[in-house]
């Protein structure tokens, strides 16, 4: 039976306003949730579990506030929740080694996370951290089906492909057509009282830094034009302005 | 002099146009760039020539027939010196720079889209912040499209090199996709509908303006989660494809914030809404505040009139 883990990070909710102070987002207004993709690979990491048997167990990287999207997970149905003790930034691949050494330590032979994180929008924690592991991955994962071997549905060159994927492996999921559990009474209950087992990141060092953050260059604005006729200056101006026609 | 190595997009192996722009990113960065073309067949790179580059290398190996991140980073870290790697910021090519960088013991940096002395500028939150980073040493980074321009195509002097790596997955089948058109995360231009449409089948008004401009059709998060006629591979937004077209054009959208996050990047943005309020306007270059039954025929009347 498959001892399953599932990455999961704490980002502020995707509608919040972004302010910048000092040199960094502000996000002390924000209220902070679950990245949304990871919702989709909590979703993945269950429907394995009742495929196949085993236990899910959550793990993020981050500080005490984090705490709560592992109550979060425990409520929606992970057995397990895991915190990787640690504040700041780390770079990419100081990030991955520490995943990797938990999986290892977790004993996992699969791990779930989402596509890319709401903050960071990168991608690169399940490719990156498969490699750590000398794992198999597919990312942008649509549609799973679980048995000896997984099959993972993935957009492709000129379709989208259906790969057989040997475990140990890490897919790293989009929305597809997963649609998400929600937590019930007995669940929320649990969590409540559900602690979470804190350890010690294995975070070695970064050697990209952070140098400021700054809120986009405004767009010059636009033209607005009233009335459907305008359409054929619109068009006008696509081949003659924006020269993109 | 150091290196800085290029991974050639490629598309039915064929060099994608995109990839002149990493060339311009490469030689932003500093050292000597190298064109790494992974391909089955060494002509692929034949027309891989631009100015500026010092050396091409045709990276040869069946495992490039079909993307697998472990052999593809595999079999290019066989054959590619040390030093910066740069990359599209497409999404086969994210996953494997994150791959690469990886096995190198490198940190990745994606959607870079200012390269400024050692400093590298990407957008995060969706778009609403910029983070600038600076790099000790080398890196892995992948390049928004459509943001540096094109360096000028050049002769091309290529080594052949046989590149090899372990497949970690299998190809089972290619199942088509719904629609047979170009995909959103593909296109240079992009015709989106949204719930303002009034029914799923009024999208044939978008797939026919599509044909004429070559354009792929794209929809809201609104419009999908509505109409089960309009699959989730067209939503572009936050839970659906982040795309940057050249061109992107939307009718009957709104422009919630988990729209925009996925689309505000386009170098050109075209509204149609007949609410002069809609959020869209404020993110349009050209807002045209009108039903869609009155400016969608005049708009493709005249721009089949241009293409033609």
């Amino acid at each position: 039976m498959p001892n399953i883990v599932v990455l999961v990070k704490q980002v502020p909710d995707t509608n919040a306003p972004v302010s910048i102070s000092g040199g960094s987002v502000d996000f002390s207004g924000a209220k902070m949730v679950m990245s949304p993709y990871d919702e989709f690979a909590l979703e993945a990491a269950l429907r394995h579990k009742e495929a196949a048997g085993g236990e899910v167990t959550a793990v993020t990287l981050g500080g005490a506030g984090a705490d709560k999207i592992l109550k979060d997970a425990k409520a929606i149905g992970a057995d397990h929740i895991v915190r990787l003790d640690h504040e700041g930034w780390a770079d990419s691949n100081a990030v991955q080694g520490a995943l990797a050494a938990a999986v290892r330590d977790l004993g996992a032979e699969v791990v779930y996370c989402g596509k890319s994180a709401a903050d960071t929008g990168a991608g690169s924690t399940g490719p990156g951290l498969a490699e750590h592991l000398g794992w198999a991955s597919a990312s942008n994962v649509i549609a799973l089906e679980f048995g000896a071997d997984v099959t993972a549905t993935v957009p492709a060159e000129g379709g989208d492909a259906r790969l057989s994927v040997s475990l140990p492996a890490v897919f790293s999921c989009d929305k597809g057509d997963l649609k998400v559990r929600k937590p019930n009474v007995k669940g929320i209950m649990q969590a409540k009282k559900a602690t979470v087992d804190v350890r010690a990141a294995q975070v070695g060092s970064s050697s990209v830094r952070v140098v400021s953050c700054t809120l986009p260059p405004a767009k010059p604005e636009g033209k607005t034009f009233h009335g459907g006729a305008a359409a054929a200056d619109v068009a006008r101006l696509l081949r003659e302005e924006a020269n993109v026609l | 002099m150091t290196v800085t190595i290029i991974i050639a997009e490629t598309n039915g192996g064929v060099v994608a146009p995109a990839t002149a722009e990493l060339v311009t990113a490469a030689l932003a960065l500093g050292g000597a760039p190298v064109l790494v073309v992974p391909c089955t067949d060494a002509a692929s790179a034949d027309a891989a020539g631009f100015a500026g580059v010092s050396r091409i290398i045709a990276a040869k190996s069946p495992v490039f027939a079909s993307y697998d991140a472990s052999a593809w980073a595999e079999a290019i870290d066989g054959i590619a010196p040390a030093g910066h790697v740069v990359a599209l910021a497409s999404s086969r090519s994210k996953d494997l720079a994150a791959r690469l960088a990886a096995r190198r013991g490198l940190p990745v940096v994606q959607d870079v889209v200012l390269i400024n002395g050692g400093e590298l500028t990407s957008p995060i939150l969706s778009g609403k912040a910029m983070q600038t980073v600076a790099v000790d040493g080398a890196a892995v980074l992948t390049v928004r499209a459509n943001v540096m321009a094109p360096a000028a195509a050049a002769d091309a002097d290529v080594s052949v090199v046989d590149a090899s790596g372990d497949l970690k997955t299998a190809v089972l089948e290619m199942v088509a996709r719904a629609s047979a058109r170009l995909d959103v995360a593909e296109a240079n231009i992009i015709v989106s509908g949204g719930r303002g449409l009034g029914e799923p089948g009024n999208f044939r008004h978008l797939e026919a303006l599509a044909d004429t401009i070559g354009a792929a059709v794209g929809a809201s998060r609104a419009a999908v989660d509505t109409w089960d006629e309009i699959p989730h591979s067209m939503q572009v937004g936050q839970t659906g494809k982040t795309v940057n077209p050249n061109l992107y054009i939307a009718v009957g959208i709104s422009g919630a914030i988990q729209h925009l996050a996925g689309m505000r990047s386009s170098k050109y943005i075209v509204a149609i809404n007949k609410d002069a309020d809609a959020p869209i306007f404020k993110h349009a270059d050209y807002g045209i505040v009108a039903t869609w039954e009155e400016a969608l025929p005049v708009l493709s009347d005249a721009l089949a009139g241009m293409m033609s």
